[in-house]
Order: structure tokens, then sequence, then C-alpha cells
């Protein structure tokens, strides 16, 4: 086994038994660390393939931005001493259901679908190639979308402002 | 070209070359690999005892003392004595913490760095690994130390901490914005992010002349900002001894303290090496014009003097900021970075493509 797969299987292996611990943990902050480590190894994952800008847009994005986030809150609102309470029976019998039906349909998609080799040559992921792709106004070029998802943010942000905005207190300092 | 006698790739593939003869593909990378590690280790703790010495006697000289001079000469032990009684301190064990996250936040921050390190080159051929998108790697992996600092401040379970972790995950997420601008405007320059090609594209001169006066603005923006993500004084608000007795480490002891100490300093080398990297030409030797001579002389000093010496001078020039500046308030601190430097690293992005498209740089 070379170790290009024994690599695989120990992210997947991360990835997997970190999910699960994410969502069985009763500490809040736990389960947040859990998820950066799933995170994470799905960056290792995109490691393995050489396609290195996925793998720190993964790190940058979901580790360093998201997590990073949610830990914030986590700190804001949260005292250490609090821990989840068991679910219900009724809700933990129907979520486990509703998890096991899910996965059970995607592997056995996965694993009765015919897989054939592509035939497409491979373009080296580089920085130029992505780049000149995301911007491209030509045949497959992503300029649009981007130009969408770039006004979609700027809402966003403007609304977010709005909605953390206080009326000025004349009487404060600051 | 006398750069080629410094060349270090041939060192390496005779290694590589060596490992290959007795061993199959993956073994020679895995041991590789355990090679490198260990080296960067040694690296790591070797480094960290020198700055800690070097930041006692940089302050010092700012406060017109003699500083450590009495463990070896000119208090050269003084640092290894400061470890050895870390290593035998108590690690004092605190009663409704997190233990779990307590002890996993000192090496989050120290892989972090470690990681970050990897991707810097120290001299022609001498680089851990020449990723496509080097300057982007390091942004995304040094953004994961503040996650340490954030758990450190939570797990403690201590009012400080907390608050310390609070300030220094507010700090750090709002000041990457502006060094990831100002690093942007070198790879607009250079039009590359790979750190080799960056360092070649400097070979007739450093970006900081070469860009004109947006360069000297990015330099200037990246040496406050990343001064700022770094937890150094003048904004080293996350350990402010004066009000929070030690910020988010204070409930750290021994060992574990040690680390969170470590991290900071081999961050400040990291940062300074960046700079040095992107700014100021790396391992390039230092050229003017078409002074032949001089440009030969300069040419037989190597590479990694070149690389090092330039590296502590923004060293210095942080520790300068540390001893001579107040420190600043929360809300000053935030409003220098989302009132003054963005809006400047932005205009000055902008400009620089400006520059760039018209081909008015050198």
């Amino acid at each position: 086994m070379s170790f290009n797969v024994i690599m695989f299987y120990l992210f997947s292996a991360v990835i997997l038994v970190f999910s699960l611990m994410s969502i069985t943990t009763r500490r809040i902050l736990r389960a947040a660390v859990y998820l950066l480590f799933v995170l994470m190894a799905t960056a290792g994952l995109y490691f393995l393939l050489q396609y290195q800008f996925m793998a720190a847009v993964q790190l940058t994005l979901y580790a360093g931005g998201i997590v990073v986030l949610i830990i914030f809150s986590i700190l804001l609102t949260h005292h250490i001493s609090h821990l989840f309470k068991h679910p219900d029976t009724v809700k933990l019998i129907m979520g486990v259901s509703v998890a096991v039906i899910g996965s059970g349909i995607t592997i056995a998609t996965i694993l009765t679908y015919p897989f054939q080799n592509s035939t497409v040559t491979e373009i080296p992921a580089t920085m130029e190639n992505i780049g000149n792709q995301l911007l491209g106004t030509g045949k497959n070029g992503y300029v649009l979308p981007f130009e969408l998802i770039s006004i979609l943010l700027l809402a966003a942000m403007v609304a977010a402002i709005i909605v953390a905005k206080k009326e000025k207190n004349k009487n404060s300092e600051i | 070209m006398s750069s080629n006698l410094y060349d270090f790739s041939t060192l390496t593939s005779s290694i590589h070359e060596w490992l290959s003869g007795f061993m199959s593909a993956g073994w020679v990378v895995f041991t590789e690999l355990v090679l490198i590690g260990l080296l960067f280790l040694l690296f790591f703790a070797l480094l960290g005892l020198f700055l800690v010495y070097l930041e006692r006697k940089v302050c010092a000289i700012m406060q017109n003392r003699v500083g450590p001079n009495r463990v070896g000469k000119w208090g050269l032990l003084q640092t290894i004595a400061d470890l050895i009684k870390l290593l035998i301190k108590e690690l004092i064990p605190i009663r409704k913490s997190d233990k779990f996250l307590f002890n996993l936040a000192p090496f989050i921050v120290i892989i972090a760095s470690l990681m970050a390190m990897a991707a810097l080159p120290f001299a022609k051929g001498l680089q851990a690994i020449d990723f496509n998108i080097g300057v982007f790697y390091i942004m995304a992996v040094s953004s994961l130390g503040v996650v340490g600092i954030l758990l450190a401040g939570w797990a403690s379970n201590s009012k400080y901490s907390i608050i310390g972790a609070m300030r220094s995950g507010a700090q750090i997420v709002s000041y990457e914005l502006s060094v990831g601008l100002s690093l942007m405007a070198i790879v607009i320059f250079s039009g590359s992010m790979q750190l080799s090609t960056i360092i070649e594209s400097q070979a007739n001169g450093w970006w900081i002349f070469k860009g004109h006066i947006p360069a000297f603005i990015a330099f200037v923006v990246f040496l406050v900002a990343s001064t700022a993500e770094i937890n150094r004084g003048p904004f080293d608000l996350a350990e402010a001894e004066s009000e929070l007795t030690a910020g988010f480490h204070t409930e750290y002891s021994g060992i574990k303290f040690a680390f969170f100490f470590l991290a900071e300093y081999i961050n400040m080398f990291i940062v300074a090496a960046l700079a040095a990297t992107i700014f100021l030409g790396g391992w390039m030797p230092f050229h003017i014009g078409s002074w032949e001579g001089f440009n030969h002389i300069m040419d037989f000093v190597p590479p990694i003097v070149w690389f090092f010496l330039k590296t502590f001078f923004i060293i210095y020039i942080i520790m300068w900021f540390k001893w001579t500046f107040p420190r600043l308030r929360i809300d000053q601190l935030l409003t220098l970075e989302w009132k003054y430097l963005l809006p400047i690293s932005l205009v000055n992005i902008v400009f620089i493509a400006f520059l760039v498209l018209m081909g008015w740089h050198f």
C-alpha cells in the first residue's frame, strides 16, 4: 500500500471520527473544535489531490474564518459549565434513522453507478489558470456568477451593518 | 553568476539520491519528511531562545540598561537557563476548566506557526515546500493560530483569560485583512504567488525600490498590521500585563506557557521573514543599478546570510515598536485598522493595479 493511500485512509478516519464526536459531545466549544479538525482534514485531502489552491481556501475560509466566528460567538454567549441535555428518545431514533437512510441511499447510488475514467485532458490547477477562468468572459468564463456573488455579499454586509447599528447616544463618550 | 556557488539544491538532491539508493520511493519521502521535521524543530527551539535573548538586549538598549550579562559570555546562556527553569516548573491543573481544550490550545498555536515556516525560502534551493500559492498558504495557516488563543482563553475559565482572548480574536481577524491586502500588492507586481518566483522577480531590484511609493506604502501597512496580528506591542492588548495580568495565558504555567511564548517569537520571525522575502528580495543580494564591482562583491555574501540579515533587520524594527510606543486601547486599535489601514491598502491596491496595467513600474 502506498503512502498516498495510507494518508487518504488517515484523513478519512479523522473526518469520520471527529464528525461523529462533533455531534455527540455535550460541550459546545468542543463540538466547534472537532468541526475544526474535520475541516482541516478535508484541507489535507485537497493537498493530497495536489489541489493546493482549494486547500488554502478551505483553511482560510472554513478553519480560519467560519470556525473562528463560531468560537467567537460561543465565547460571547455561553458559559464553560454549560452542558447540552441528552435529546429525547423519539427525536434520537428519528434523527438516527433519517441519517442511516440518507447515507444508505447515497452509498448505494455511488456503489451502483458505473463510473468511467475521464477522457478530458488535465489542466494544472495553478493560480493563473484559476484566475483567468474565474474572471473570463469567454466560453466557460465565470465572471457573471463572480460579480453576482460579490453584489450579494455587499448587500449582506450593508444589511448586517444596518441591523447592528445602534442609535447614537449623545451622552456617551465613544 | 557566483550565486550558483551557494545553491543548496545540489546538496538536497545529493541527499535525495543517497537515500534513493537503498529505499523505495515512498520511504524516501517519509524519511525526508522526518528529517525536515527534526531540522525545523531544532531550528524552532534555537531561534526561540535566541529571539528571547535578543528581545531582552534590545529592550535594554532602548531603556539605557545593560540587559542580561551574568550567564555565559554577554549573557548568551541566560535564555537556556530560563528554559531549564521553565521545563522543571510545576504544571498547575485548573479545577473547573475544560482540561482537553486547555491542553490542546498551546499545540494549535505552535503547529500553526510550524506549518507557516514550511513554506519560507531560506536560501536558493533551501525551502521545505515551494507551493504554487506560497503567499496564500502562509496567510491561511497563520490564521489558524488565533483558534488556539481563543481556546486558551475559554478553557482557562478565568475572566482575565477570556477578555484577553476576545480582544485578540477581534484584533487578529481585523488585521488579517490589511496583511493580506498589502501582500497582494506585491503579488500584483510580480504576477505570482509562488515565493520562489517572487524572489526571482527581484533579481534586478527589490520590490520596495522597484514598486515606487505604493510598494513602500504596502510595506509600512504590512509592518504595522503584522505587528498587530502577532499580538506584539504596541498592540499586545491580548496579554496587557498591567490590566489583565497576562491575558489569554494567565492560567498557564511551565512548559505550556513556554509554548505560547515560543510561538509568539516564532510568529515574529515568520512575519519578518515574509516581509524580507516579499519586499526586500529574500535571499537576493543587494545590488545598485550598474555598479558592476559593487554588485559583484555583494554576490559573494551567501544568500542565507542576506536572508537572515534582512529578517533580523525587520525583527529589530518590530522590537523597536514594542519598546517605544505606548499600548493602544481596543477602540483605538480597531479604529486604526478599519478607518485607516484598510482604506489605505484598498486604494493602494487599485493604484498598483493601474501602475502594472500601464507598465509604469520597473
